[in-house]
């Protein structure tokens, strides 16, 4: 990156175009500009429960990183031995049972909505990915437990797992290898995913109910146009 | 907190057994499971039939 240089009682220049950090920002800003990433208002049909569930697997998603740190900072003789420990353990646990829940509804609502309409099919694929990571996540955290649970997982998955050919390079049954999958690099992949799943849904806008997309103001949507400026517009804002 | 409270959810609900399951063709699913699946099945038909707190003032206002 280079400077600007500027004459005393002159304009200054524009930015520099060849400068890479100025290309990612105006890439950025085009892409996703300020109001569009933070907006004021939901359009009206965001108005019920059913959209709901997106929001609460985040929510859940905080508690689970949350409780997650702190037992990884902690450790196993903690969460096994202390009431404390104990009562994060069930923190985190619950937290993963509500993720799931929570995401398994969102992800009804989404399909019977058909929400890849209108320029989405990255805003679903993405979320499809995300639970197909969770997945492992889960069972990484499962047979990480450090008790007999872990144990009786651990010895039932590694049969499915040495069917399919991987047993030899993810091995449920080796703890350090497990817990390294379920502290660091699945958790990673899961907050990046989801948050390109985020600013997907901002760029993109809620998807609209099919009876919105019939009236004229939605057409474009129909030809693979994204719609949330219209959608917004038409439907006000709340 | 933790012997009491375990005491109380033991009187409540009897796990000293095998689990209970539910067995179709090749479906194999605990009680549990299945009540889970069932509560989710709940959320998702309350959610799309309460109404909204504010909605139809929404709808009917700024539009």
């Amino acid at each position: 990156m280079s400077a600007t240089p500027t004459t005393p009682g002159t304009a200054p220049a524009g930015p520099d175009m060849h400068s890479w950090t100025v290309k990612v920002r105006e890439a950025g800003v085009e892409a996703l500009p300020p109001e569009k990433l933070l907006p004021d208002g939901q359009p009206t049909y965001v108005a019920s429960w059913i959209y709901m569930f997106g929001v609460a697997s985040i929510a859940s998603l905080i508690v689970i990183i949350t409780s997650g740190s702190i037992l990884a900072l902690k450790g196993p003789a903690w969460w096994h031995d202390t009431s404390i420990g104990h009562f994060f353990n069930s923190i985190h646990m619950w937290g993963v049972e509500l993720f799931f829940f929570v995401m398994v509804v969102h992800l009804w609502g989404k399909y019977w909505m058909a929400a890849w309409r209108g320029g989405r099919t990255r805003v679903w694929i993405t979320g499809a990915i995300i639970f197909l990571v969770a997945v492992p996540t889960a069972l990484t955290g499962y047979v990480s437990q450090q008790n007999f649970d872990a144990q009786w997982i651990a010895t039932q998955a590694k049969d499915g797992l040495n069917s399919v050919g991987v047993g030899a390079f993810f091995n449920v049954t080796n703890f350090g290898q497990m817990y390294s999958w379920h502290i660091l690099l699945l958790p990673v992949a899961v907050v990046l995913l989801v948050s390109a799943h985020v600013l997907l849904v901002r760029t993109h806008g809620v998807v609209p109910p099919f009876e919105l997309e019939k009236r004229p103001e939605f057409a474009a949507a129909a030809d693979g146009a994204p719609a949330p400026d219209g959608a917004a517009g038409a439907e006000g804002q709340s | 907190m933790g012997h009491i409270g375990a005491a109380v959810l033991g009187a409540v609900f009897n796990l000293n057994h095998p689990a209970h399951t539910v067995d179709w063709h090749f479906i194999h699913l605990s009680v549990a499971n299945v009540v889970v699946i069932g509560l989710m099945f709940v959320a998702f038909f309350a959610a799309l039939l309460l109404p909204f707190p504010g909605a139809s003032r929404r709808r009917g206002g700024d539009s």
